[in-house]
């Protein structure tokens, strides 16, 4: 049990994230824990993956297409998506595609080298939780959500650009 | 010009405080340098040879003359008396103290200010032509466009972390004073065969160390389109431009590994997905965003009033003045000044605090209270009478603004090279000192016609060398400065990048070097031809064997 952020506040969580050691090796998963997996571990057996005992749920790494994930998005409990340096940013755009394109509606998940500073970008591009990189404040990264009050483009949260919405109330 | 709402006030007050925080982050330990330096860049916040650079936005190259006051004061103030603006119509200070920025910050929101993405692997300022709203041969003003991309492109959530910086420039008028063909998009007014107005929209442009000419990835995108479509190429650009060598992480390589058709085709794909979406922009939109860019309330003025005509007519060094450092304006009776900056023995683009607050003055006495900043790294007034010139003209000498060498082979555009930069492998500014003392004779350098001479450091390529008529390159060798000699080059609608002429020439070979290529011209030239022209008709060989000669 560990904590994370999920809209809004700090959250117990249980989900384990399968990733490969050095050698490229995946550690074994027990049946009953609930983990997110890579990917293409999901795309080569799905029905072995929905068939145990805990619950499954994807990780998209950043050069990956979420449109391999389109057709399960449905089922999943959970989408995540890796960052593995905070300052690659492809991690943005799959967060659109996911819930503007491929209309996910379920808890969307930032992973790796997420900090405060990041939080806002995160959750206007539809992030809902995120799992604060180890030796990182996780209290204060709740403040990332207030950082700005407003924003001019039109994003997940208010696909109602500024300019729109100024014109319209002049 | 445009003004700030509430909340574009708020937006600025907003980033000035997360700046504060991340700063005292840093100092306090929290933040590594790692994790700091993309956040402080972000906000145009360099570490530099002797000490903090900032870099501060200038939108579009619009300045008011309080805005230029409040830079006089910040110069003043926080650091040794001047600034320098840069080929992006941006302007830095070189001597900040880094705890201190986040003050100057809040200084410059109050006159609503920022440097927000002024460097960072983001999108930076929108450039456009200096003479936007002014200039005689305007197909559109494109100053609106410029403010709705400013407020599209500051702090995107989907596009802060982009694999490499991001420039984008707009040109509005049938000559492209924006250099819109080396940007990662450019994008040109047009009108189609209905006489609809869009932008043609380039994409791949740019310099540094693989210069490449930008190519058309849509031919005519209807205004209306503007920002969904951004969205897509910036979208495409941010998923699979190259993250894992910077130095071909531009779009401009992705680009050419795509090719430009499988680029293009691969924005349309997502465009088809944004296009009509929320961010169309519809004719009310761009009109509250036009309504800031009105003409101001011009007097009707006869052009060439007898008092310039007389003035012109006995002075000569005001003559010269007005023909170099003036430029025609969509209004009779106005023309626009462009106050030098290019003095020899100051280098290219520095201003004085005191210059900056004679500038703002002038600005609000014979103008509107408007500026420009070219990207030449001049600075422009925009709207003054022609009767008022011959006073503006005494008053700009006086303040050393008035050297008559706009467009001149000494008009240096100019890095600040290895005094300043922690990037350059050479220094530029004494050895652009160094040319401009050596064609410091007026009568040769009017000869000499239009000649644009660029100059950059590094690769990097700040100083724009590659697109100059006449460029130079900084480079190291075992340690020691060169400087490599580019021929050919230009900017505007048929940029074309220069090309080598041979091996480096050592600090003190450069002035010679150059008086030899003059020399050359001057013998091959026909009547009226500009030196471009020359290079382009007669081509390298003749200036190599000349530059090359052995010694007899």
């Amino acid at each position: 049990m560990r904590s994370i952020i999920k809209d809004g506040q700090v959250a117990q969580d249980c989900w384990q994230v399968l990733r490969a050691d050095t050698e490229g090796q995946y550690p074994a998963v027990a049946a009953d824990v609930d983990v997110i997996i890579p990917l293409a571990l999901w795309l080569a057996d799905k029905a072995a993956w929905q068939g145990r005992a805990g619950q499954t749920a994807v990780w998209l790494a950043p050069d990956e297409d979420p449109q391999q994930l389109a057709a399960d998005l449905n089922s999943l409990p959970l989408v995540a998506v890796d960052f593995p340096a905070f300052t690659d940013g492809r991690g943005y755009s799959l967060g659109r595609l996911l819930r503007e394109r491929y209309s996910y509606a379920g808890e969307l998940r930032a992973l790796g080298d997420v900090w405060v500073d990041l939080l806002h970008y995160l959750w206007q591009v539809g992030f809902n939780a995120f799992e604060i990189k180890g030796g990182k404040d996780l209290d204060g990264a709740l403040s990332g959500y207030d950082t700005f009050t407003e924003r001019y483009q039109s994003t997940h949260r208010e696909p109602v650009p500024l300019f729109r919405r100024r014109v319209t109330s002049l | 010009m445009y003004r700030y709402d509430e909340v574009d006030h708020r937006i600025v007050r907003e980033r000035v405080e997360q700046f504060r925080d991340q700063t005292q982050r840093f100092l306090s330990g929290e933040l590594a340098e790692d994790e700091f330096r993309p956040l402080r860049l972000m906000n145009g916040l360099y570490v530099q040879r002797h000490a903090p650079m900032l870099r501060v936005a200038v939108p579009y190259g619009h300045l008011a003359s309080r805005q230029l006051r409040k830079l006089a004061h910040i110069a003043r103030k926080y650091d040794k008396n001047y600034a320098h603006f840069t080929t992006r119509q941006n302007i830095q200070f070189n001597w900040p103290e880094l705890a201190r920025v986040p003050d100057i910050l809040e200084e410059l929101a109050e006159v609503e200010m920022h440097a927000i993405q002024t460097s960072g692997n983001c999108v930076r300022n929108t450039t456009t032509d200096a003479f936007a709203g002014v200039a005689q041969d305007e197909v559109l003003d494109p100053r609106a466009y410029c403010e709705i991309i400013r407020q599209w492109s500051t702090l995107h959530p989907e596009f802060a972390f982009l694999p490499r910086k991001f420039k984008i420039a707009v040109s509005g008028s049938v000559e492209d004073r924006a250099a819109t063909q080396v940007h990662d998009i450019g994008l040109h007014v047009v009108r189609n065969e209905t006489g609809e107005v869009g932008f043609k929209v380039i994409v791949g442009g740019g310099l540094g160390r693989t210069p490449i000419v930008g190519e058309v990835v849509k031919e005519f995108l209807p205004t209306r389109h503007l920002l969904t479509y951004l969205d897509a190429v910036l979208r495409v650009y941010n998923r699979f431009g190259r993250r894992d060598n910077k130095y071909k992480a531009r779009i401009k390589i992705l680009v050419k590994a795509m090719t430009v058709a499988g680029f293009a085709a691969k924005v349309e794909d997502e465009w088809l997905h944004l296009q009509d979406g929320p961010s169309t922009l519809r004719d009310a939109d761009v009109a509250h965003y036009a309504s800031f860019f009105t003409d101001p309330a011009y007097d009707l003025l006869p052009s060439n009033p007898p008092e310039l005509v007389e003035k012109q007519a006995t002075e000569p060094a005001f003559a010269r003045w007005l023909e170099r450092n003036t430029r025609p304006h969509k209004q009779a009776g106005y023309r626009s000044v462009v106050l030098s900056l290019k003095k020899t023995g100051v280098p290219p683009g520095d201003i004085t605090a005191e210059q900056m607050d004679a500038a703002a003055d002038w600005a609000d006495r014979f103008g509107y209270g408007e500026l420009r900043v070219a990207h030449e790294q001049n600075l422009i007034l925009p709207d003054v009478r022609e009767r008022d010139l011959y006073e503006v003209w005494q008053l700009a000498k006086s303040q050393g603004f008035a050297t008559p060498n706009v467009g001149l082979l000494t008009d240096i555009i100019c890095c600040p090279g290895g005094d300043f930069c922690s990037l350059a492998n050479a220094r530029s500014i004494p050895v652009a000192e160094a040319i401009q003392t050596r064609f410091d004779n007026l009568d040769y350098l009017f000869d000499l016609g239009e000649i644009d001479c660029n100059f950059s450091g590094c690769m990097n390529a700040c100083g724009h060398h590659h697109i100059g008529n006449i460029g130079i390159l900084g480079v190291d060798k075992n340690g020691e400065e060169w400087y490599q000699i580019t021929l050919g080059g230009s900017q505007g609608s048929h940029t074309t990048i220069g090309k080598v002429i041979g091996p480096s020439f050592a600090q003190a070979d450069v002035p010679l070097a150059f008086e030899k290529i003059m020399a050359v011209y001057l013998e091959q030239r026909t009547d009226g031809e500009r030196f471009i022209e020359t290079v382009r008709r007669i081509g390298l060989d003749p200036f190599k064997e000349r530059v090359y000669a052995k010694h007899h």
